[in-house]
């Protein structure tokens, strides 16, 4: 055989993965072929692929399981990793290691986007010397992972398996797609929980894509099909500049769709009752544009991507139809994580602000809610892109805080007609003032006394005198608010500061 | 069958199903009241109200059974 034909006889073989079986086993659960994957992903196939003859002596480990290269997404360059399940499983080799390493520090060195497309069973314990514990052994993946954190964007599609130390490669990036059904992340299989703990369990119920996107908050975003997740991650990159240097790329403006209810119908004046909060979001933004992370996690806090006037922005939102929008110790998780994320990346914050307060309990205490709270605050107040606080109702005690109130810096405040701010509701403040008059007064005029103390506190915090104080920097009419956020974000655009001099922070994390 | 749960510690302040009627996912099961605020309970499933366990005025912890839903 003349070696071009040898040499095209090879690169086939490769092009195909592994055996035929695998494959026939990967369609009937839904699993794409991964150059398909890439192919779907990415405007056209992979530009550039590199190692792709890695292992090509061993013809049993096409391309050591993992493609890497360099492709175009919405026309810009992106670098990516994918595991090809139909070799060993998606193990991971000594090659195959290197292989990721070698991607990630081209994405660094190019300072482009770094996707991953994971479906690994984890490590090949037969080549765990060449691959393990060194100095270019998998942790070293992890620790560019970390590096490159808040410099470019990563996003893990998470197709297949994570497991053990694999895991981790989720972990780390900004955001987590996982496909309900085939996505896992665990640290042990339930074969080894069974055997370690005497615990009996599924891998759906302990790693799989609806526990992590809904109890444990490991995944963002659950998804029914590998094409849900291409689609989402497509329009997820859209909001976002290359790396940390540029500014997220403008879109054409779009009028918000059409509805019948205005904001002024939908919110109502009763401050305990409850609306839904996205039907205001949907009102302020570019028709279509809300790209939701963690939809199905700690909902009574709403965080997503979208646009005002063709302009990326970050909405955070207490949501009111869930858990009465009290923030829990989840909810400020969820928050931070989010507040770092636009902030890494140039897209400036608008917190819509309809909180009753933090959770109170033993509950919540065990969790560690003044802590997680405490880690929400800290990513809050030290974001330096533009930053809205809209209180669209109540922003009572810590919640004020917590939402971006005036004490943390933001570049406006603004207030709608009927906002309230106060460290607690009338009804509770009532009761904590005048507990022990209440008890002693005779029953018939009980009612009366705490309707006219009611009224009283309501004046005391009217938001027009919190405007005549300089409280809040504008009040603004419901139906004007989209047009109020877009003048702020545009002329905020310049802004340009340093939250302060040091190395780092001590978090409360 | 799918059991509705509070989603938080609270009062119960209405309950707006009986047993026997039919529900809607979206339909508002009871509404709690909790922080002061009205915490409204979506049945999250579409059916018949087999069992309502709460009553007006009871306390329920989060993760309670609130209603079974057939």
């Amino acid at each position: 055989m003349a070696f071009e034909e040898q040499h095209q006889a090879m690169r086939e073989r490769i092009e195909k993965g592994g055996a035929e079986k695998y494959h026939e086993k990967n369609a009937e659960k839904g699993k794409m072929f991964v150059r398909d994957r890439l192919n779907m992903l990415l405007d056209d196939d992979l530009n550039v692929e590199d190692a792709f003859f890695a292992n090509c002596v061993d013809e049993s480990l096409p391309a050591d399981g993992v493609v890497t290269g360099l492709g175009k997404l919405n026309g810009e360059t992106v670098a990516v990793m994918a595991n090809d399940s139909t070799v060993k499983a998606g193990s991971w080799g000594a090659r195959t290691v290197e292989k990721i390493i070698r991607i990630q520090e081209t994405a660094m060195k190019l300072e482009v986007p770094m996707l991953y497309l994971v479906d690994s069973a984890g490590a090949r314990i037969t080549d765990q010397i060449e691959m393990f514990p060194n100095r270019r052994g998998a942790g070293r993946i992890f620790h560019n992972q970390v590096k490159m954190s808040g410099r470019v964007p990563q996003v893990c599609l998470l197709f297949g398996p994570s497991a053990a130390g694999g895991a981790y490669i989720p972990a780390f990036c900004d955001i987590v797609v996982m496909v309900e059904g085939n996505a896992s992340m665990y640290l042990g299989s339930p074969r080894m929980a069974e055997k370690v703990i005497g615990e009996q369990v599924s891998l759906e119920e302990m790693g799989g894509a609806k526990m992590h996107c809904s109890v444990s908050g490991v995944g963002d975003v659950l998804v029914e099909s590998e094409q849900e997740a291409i689609d989402y991650v497509q329009k997820y990159l859209t909001y976002f500049p290359q790396n940390f240097r540029t500014q997220p790329n403008e879109h054409d403006p779009v009028e918000p769709g059409q509805f019948d209810k205005t904001i002024s119908d939908l919110i109502p004046e009763n401050q305990n009752a409850p609306f839904d909060m996205y039907e205001l979001i949907n009102r302020l933004i570019d028709n279509d544009s809300f790209c939701e992370i963690k939809r199905e996690f700690a909902k009574e806090l709403i965080t997503g991507l979208a646009r005002i006037d063709g302009k990326s922005v970050g909405i955070i939102a207490n949501q009111p139809r869930q858990k009465g929008g009290v923030l829990f110790h989840d909810s400020a998780d969820k928050a931070a994580k989010f507040i770092q994320l636009c902030d890494a990346f140039n897209i400036p914050l608008v917190f819509l602000a309809d909180i009753p307060g933090f959770m109170i309990g033993t509950k919540v205490e065990r969790a560690g809610i003044i802590r997680h709270g405490a880690k929400m605050i800290s990513a809050m107040s030290e974001v330096t892109v533009p930053k809205i606080c809209v209180v669209v109702r109540k922003a009572y005690g810590a919640g004020l805080y917590a939402m971006a109130g005036p004490a943390f810096d933001p570049d406006v405040t603004i207030a709608l007609p009927t906002a309230q701010i106060a460290v607690m509701g009338p009804e509770a403040a009532v009761n904590a003032v005048y507990a022990n008059k209440i008890a002693v007064l005779p029953e018939e005029e009980r009612q009366e006394f705490i309707k006219e103390k009611h009224e009283e506190y309501k004046e005391n915090i009217d938001i027009y005198r919190l405007a005549s104080e300089m409280i809040v920097d504008d009040i603004v009419e419901p139906n004007n608010l989209r047009g109020a956020l877009t003048q702020r974000l545009d002329v905020y655009q310049s802004k340009n500061v340093q939250f302060t001099e040091r190395k780092h922070g001590v978090y409360p994390v | 069958m799918a059991e509705v749960k509070a989603s938080m510690a609270g009062n119960v302040w209405k309950v707006m199903i009986s047993e026997g009627d039919s529900v809607d996912s979206s339909q508002d099961v009871v509404i709690l009241e909790s922080m002061k605020m009205e915490i409204p309970i979506a049945a999250e499933v579409t059916g018949t109200v087999k069992e309502l366990k709460v009553k007006e005025e009871d306390f329920v912890n989060e993760g309670d059974v609130i209603a079974i839903i057939e």
